[in-house]
């Protein structure tokens, strides 16, 4: 018997029309490696589900795309720019007005009201108070909850909770949003709302949407799948599961 | 599954003809394999000989004469109890996608096995990225919902099998490497 080898990453070029790309991406935490080569491209407007076990570097990956964190080796490239060269205040200003993230429990802030938190990304990048609790006002419909605006996160159901965090994860209109494990805390049907209404507005506004999860059920609400097991990207899955929509 | 029983279940809000009971089980159950005309000819028999229905009216349209069957008491607390009664879990389960890569690491080897089960979890994946369009569609009626809810419930079951499948694979051939 053989043994498997390991899959090693393409050293072709992120396609053309990539908006948001990765190439030879290597990081580890403390000598622990937990991604040993990764490649990895989107394009505009495509949802691509990222999976894998836990431990497997999912998240890193998507930390490492969102120019949260910093990759030891490898490129990583939105729109032409080369994130991993870029400032802290370039990549804070990016992260500001071309992503938007969601993660696993919405994180939302208590002492506001669910119109404040979703208004706060505008009213941070300095848009006017009036101004940015209208454009609330229009996501928090988009999402199905305009009528929980004065409700605070304390006062709303999980589902409800992330709905407002979607909503304030698109405020700013983002050409990217990244999504890690946004539905983990929730039950299946609250989950399957989440996942409905987070692929059809991210459609209708062609956002492009990385979403990291572990559960298959999950992943198929995205275009195609992107395997990480151990650090790299499973070639085999990858190659086989894109689909042309 | 009983098409005894199912036929009983379909009559429960009024009697209908053969073919009417063909269609009718092909809108409510869109994802299961549709009944054949002679299956529910011949349930239908079995029924009228156990009592559980009675021929109602007779009409011709257009052709051969078609005969209405109606659920009688007996029937009806015939399906009553069907609809209480637990289904027996399976004993056994028929996993082809076990058998293959059983007959995989033997014929070929662990390479063959992981190859296979990568491909086979990107083919189910597929499925169910289109039972979820499916599902998601808006106004999708709830009997596709349903429908589409087992079936990704299964395919989902089948890929955390493979999932565990694949690190058994991966592990087996490190250790033989050894």
């Amino acid at each position: 018997m053989t043994t498997n080898p390991r899959p090693t990453p393409s050293p072709n070029a992120p396609p053309q029309d990539a908006l948001l790309s990765a190439r030879a991406l290597v990081k580890s935490y403390e000598h622990a490696p937990a991604l040993r080569g990764v490649s990895f491209s989107a394009s505009r407007g495509e949802i691509v589900a990222i999976t894998g076990p836990s431990g497997s570097g999912k998240s890193t990956l998507l930390l490492c795309l969102a120019g949260i964190l910093i990759p030891d080796a490898g490129e990583v490239r939105f729109d032409g720019l080369r994130l991993d060269e870029a400032s802290e205040a370039e990549r804070s200003r990016l992260r500001r007005t071309s992503f938007g993230v969601l993660f696993q429990f919405g994180q939302l802030v208590p002492e506001l009201s669910a119109s404040e938190n979703v208004a706060l990304p505008l009213l941070l990048g300095g848009r006017p108070r009036r101004a940015a609790v209208a454009a609330a006002g229009t996501w928090l419909d988009r999402f199905g909850v305009s009528d929980l605006g004065e409700r605070r996160p304390g006062e709303v159901s999980g589902g409800q909770a992330q709905r407002i965090a979607m909503a304030r994860a698109m405020v700013t209109e983002p050409q990217v949003l990244f999504a890690d494990e946004p539905t983990g805390a929730l039950d299946t049907l609250a989950g399957e709302q989440v996942m409905t209404q987070l692929t059809r507005v991210a459609r209708e506004a062609g956002t492009t949407v990385l979403l990291v999860t572990h559960e298959a059920t999950i992943a198929a609400y995205a275009d195609r799948e992107v395997a990480v097991r151990d650090g790299m990207i499973d070639t085999d899955a990858f190659a086989t599961s894109t689909v042309a929509r | 599954m009983s098409v005894g029983h199912v036929l009983l279940g379909l009559l429960a809000d009024g009697e209908r003809h053969g073919y009417d009971l063909k269609r009718q089980y092909a809108v409510r159950f869109p994802a299961a394999r549709p009944l054949a005309a002679a299956q529910i000819y011949a349930t239908l028999e079995r029924l009228l000989r156990d009592g559980f229905v009675v021929p109602a009216t007779r009409q011709r349209v257009n052709g051969p004469d078609r005969t209405s069957y109606a659920l009688t008491p007996p029937g009806r607390a015939e399906l009553d109890r069907w609809l209480d009664d637990v289904e027996p879990p399976g004993l056994f389960v028929a996993n082809p996608l076990a058998i293959k890569v059983t007959l995989a690491l033997l014929v070929a080897d662990a390479d063959a096995a992981s190859s296979y089960l990568n491909r086979q979890r990107a083919a189910h994946l597929q499925q169910m990225r289109e039972h979820t369009r499916t599902k998601t569609t808006p106004g999708a009626p709830i009997t596709r919902v349903l429908a589409a809810d087992y079936a990704l419930n299964h395919l989902d079951a089948d890929l955390r099998w493979i999932d565990t499948a694949l690190a058994r694979v991966t592990a087996l051939a490190e250790e033989t490497q050894r």
